[in-house]
C-alpha cells in the first residue's frame, strides 16, 4: 500500500479495521503533508500532539477489534467550531487567544465516533466571504492552478476555504465546514471536492461560532460522495442544546449510495442561467441533465422566478442577524481588548474597530442600519416576507420534483484579488447556493467536470427538507457518470 | 436609498465600532452601493405575505426549570471568566461605568 494519506476516508476506515495500517501511521503521514503544504495556508492551528495522542488511543481500540465508525480517521476542523482547550479564532483578530472550555456538539460527536483532530482550518473571518480573502490569518491558496503555464494563485472559495483546500490537497481525510449562503458548496465546487449543506436543523449549531443563526448549518467537505455520507452520519442528530435542532432519526446515508434513481423527478430551473456565466458551465449542466436521464430520472422544467431576489434578501437577513450575534465581542468576555480607551464605550468601540476586519465591519454596519428605527419595516421586514415567498416557491416546486439540479457556482476558481474591489461582485458568487439557506433546504456540490483551463466545476443538487438520502443517491449517480476525479499537481510540496 | 456620512457616523456609533472621520465618506459610498443593489426588493409584491424568521416549523422546546449539568450548567465561574481579558475573583473587570 502507498501512503495511508492517499486513501479516501472510507478506504482508510476499512484499512484500519483490517489492520493494514494504523491511525498513528495515517496521522503522521497527514502531519508531514501539512508541514510541506504551508504555502496553501490552509491551517490556522495544527495540533500534532493532540492528533498523535488521539491516534494512539484509536489504535488501542482498533487492535482489540473495537472502535467507532470513524475510529482513527484524521480530520481537519474549520476554525468556527469550538474545540475544548484548543485555540478557536473564527479567523478573526477579535478572538485572539480564545481557548473554549467546551466542545461543539459536532466535533464531540466526531470524537465520540473515533476521529482524530489534525488541527483547525483557515476560513473567511466569521465565515463572511466567498474567496477566503477576509481571514485575519491570510488568504488560503487553492491547490488547483490554471493549465496555462502561469502560476497565479487562485481562491479555494469561501468561507470554508481551508476545508476545501485541505481536502483537495489531501492534508486530511475529510473536513468539517459551515454554510450560511454557500460556504460549503461554492468552495467544494472550486476545488474538486464534495460539499454537503444539510437541511437546517439536521446538524446542531451548538458550539459553532454564530454568524446568521437562521441560515447557518454545518456539514462536511470530503474527497468523494461516500466520504461525505459517512461524515454527515456522525455530524448529524438531535441536540437539546440547540433549540432549532430537529428530533428525527439520522439515516445511514452510505446505504443510499448506488440505489436506483428510476422514476425520480429532477427539476431544472430556468432562472439559474445568469449573465456572464461561462459556456462550459452551461454545457456541464446539460451533461448533468443527461446523466440523470440515463440513471432513469424524469427531467422536469421548473420555474423559480424569485431566484433573483435571493441574494438581496440574504444581504439584509444575514447582516442583520450577524450584527446581533457579533454584539457579544465587546472586549469583556473573551478575546481582544483595545489598549487605548477613556471609558467603557470607547473600550467597546476601539476593541471592535481593532478586532474586526473590513468585511465584518461592513456587514455589521449594514445589519445595524437595516434594523435601526425607521428602516426596520422597509428593509428587514420586507426581506423576511420575500424570504417567505422564496420558501413557498420551493415548496411548490418540490411538490412536483424530488431533486433540483443546477450549477454550484457561476464560475471556476478566480484569482485572488480579482473581486475584492466590489463587494456586490463578490456576493454574486453565491447566486446558486444562497436559495437553499433561505429556504432551509439540503444542498450539495459534486465534482462534475473541468473548464478549458483545467479548473474543476461542480454541479449542485437540492432536495426536500430532511431528504438528504435522495440527495446522496443523486450525488452518487453524478459522481459515477462524471468520473471527475483528477487531482491537483502538488506544486506546493 | 443612498447613505450619507452622517448616517454612517450614527450607525457606527450604534454598532459600537470606532470609525475615523476619514473613513466615513468611503464607507458611505460602499454601503450606498450595496443598499442600492438591495433596492430591487421593492419590485416584489409582499402584500399579505407573512414575515419568515425561521424555516424550522417547531415550537421552542421546554425543559425542566432546573440547573443543567455540563457546560451549559451553573456553578463554574472559573470556566465562564477563563477567557476574559481582565478578571478579579471570577468577576469580569471593566472600566468604571457609574460615576
Amino acid at each position: 500500500m502507498s501512503s495511508p494519506a492517499d486513501l479516501t476516508l472510507a478506504q482508510l476506515r476499512d484499512a484500519l479495521k483490517k489492520k493494514e495500517t494504523t491511525s498513528l501511521e495515517a496521522t503522521d503521514a497527514y502531519l508531514a503533508r501539512i508541514e510541506k503544504a504551508k504555502a496553501l495556508n490552509a491551517f490556522i492551528t495544527v495540533t500534532p500532539e493532540k492528533a498523535r495522542e488521539m491516534a494512539k488511543a484509536s489504535d488501542t481500540k482498533l487492535a482489540k477489534g473495537e472502535g467507532g465508525p470513524l475510529e482513527g480517521v484524521p480530520l481537519g476542523i474549520k476554525d468556527l467550531f469550538c474545540t475544548e482547550g484548543v485555540l478557536t479564532t473564527a479567523a478573526s483578530h477579535i478572538l485572539d487567544g480564545f481557548h473554549p472550555r467546551y466542545e461543539s456538539t459536532v466535533t464531540s460527536q466526531l470524537w465520540r465516533d473515533g476521529a482524530v483532530m489534525l488541527g483547525k482550518l483557515n476560513m473567511d473571518e466569521f465565515a463572511m466571504g466567498s474567496s477566503n480573502e477576509t481571514s485575519f490569518y491570510g488568504n488560503v491558496i487553492n491547490p488547483w492552478r490554471r493549465n496555462d503555464g502561469g502560476n497565479a494563485d487562485l481562491t479555494p472559495g469561501g468561507s470554508s476555504g481551508g476545508s476545501s483546500a485541505s481536502v483537495s490537497a489531501r492534508l486530511c481525510a475529510a473536513a468539517t465546514a459551515t454554510d450560511t449562503g454557500g460556504s460549503i458548496r461554492q468552495p467544494a465546487s472550486l476545488t474538486n471536492t464534495v460539499g454537503v449543506k444539510p437541511t437546517y436543523g439536521r446538524v446542531s449549531r451548538w458550539g459553532v461560532v454564530a454568524f446568521a443563526s437562521s441560515l447557518d448549518q454545518a456539514g462536511p467537505i470530503a474527497q468523494d460522495v461516500r466520504d461525505a455520507a459517512i461524515m454527515l452520519k456522525s455530524m448529524a442528530g438531535h441536540d437539546p442544546k440547540d433549540s432549532t435542532s430537529v428530533d428525527m432519526p439520522v439515516p445511514d446515508y452510505e446505504a443510499a449510495l448506488g440505489q436506483s434513481l428510476k422514476g425520480l423527478k429532477v427539476g431544472v430551473p430556468k432562472e439559474y442561467r445568469v449573465d456572464g456565466m461561462p459556456e462550459e458551465i452551461e454545457k456541464l449542466w446539460g451533461e448533468g441533465v443527461a446523466w440523470m436521464k440515463d440513471a432513469g430520472c424524469e427531467i422536469v422544467d421548473i420555474s423559480l422566478p424569485m431566484t433573483k431576489y435571493a441574494l438581496p434578501v440574504y444581504y439584509i437577513v444575514a447582516p442583520a442577524e450577524a450584527s446581533s450575534n457579533l454584539a457579544r465581542y465587546d472586549g469583556v468576555k473573551y478575546g481582544l481588548r483595545a489598549k487605548e480607551f477613556s471609558d467603557i464605550t470607547s473600550m467597546y468601540e476601539n476593541t471592535r474597530a481593532e478586532g474586526f476586519g473590513n468585511e465584518v465591519k461592513r456587514r455589521i454596519l449594514i445589519g445595524t442600519y437595516v434594523l435601526s428605527a425607521g428602516y426596520y419595516d422597509a428593509y428587514y421586514l420586507r426581506a423576511q416576507k420575500v424570504r417567505k415567498k422564496i420558501f413557498d416557491e420551493f415548496a411548490v416546486a418540490f411538490s412536483k420534483v424530488d431533486l433540483i439540479l443546477t450549477p454550484s457556482a457561476p464560475s471556476a476558481a478566480f484569482g485572488l484579488g480579482e473581486k475584492t474591489d466590489d463587494p456586490v461582485q463578490m456576493y454574486l458568487n453565491d447566486v446558486f447556493t444562497v436559495t437553499a439557506n433561505l429556504a432551509g433546504l439540503p444542498g450539495a456540490s459534486v465534482p462534475a467536470g473541468y473548464d478549458k483551463q483545467g479548473l474543476p466545476l461542480g454541479l449542485q443538487l437540492l432536495a426536500k427538507p430532511f431528504d438528504e438520502e435522495t440527495m446522496f443517491k443523486g450525488m452518487f449517480a453524478i459522481e459515477q457518470a462524471a468520473q471527475a476525479n483528477r487531482r491537483p499537481n502538488e506544486w506546493w510540496a | 436609498m443612498s447613505i450619507d456620512k452622517d448616517t454612517v457616523r450614527k450607525v457606527a456609533k450604534l454598532a459600537r465600532i470606532a470609525e475615523p472621520e476619514q473613513r466615513l465618506e468611503p464607507l458611505a459610498k460602499e454601503l450606498s452601493g450595496i443598499m442600492g443593489w438591495i433596492e430591487q426588493l421593492n419590485e416584489v409584491d409582499v402584500e399579505g405575505v407573512e414575515a419568515m424568521a425561521s424555516t424550522v416549523d417547531v415550537k421552542l422546546p421546554m425543559r425542566d426549570d432546573a440547573l443543567q449539568s455540563g457546560p451549559t450548567g451553573g456553578g463554574q465561574p472559573e470556566n465562564v471568566v477563563a477567557n476574559a481579558p481582565k478578571t478579579e475573583d471570577n468577576f469580569f473587570v471593566v472600566p468604571k461605568v457609574v460615576e
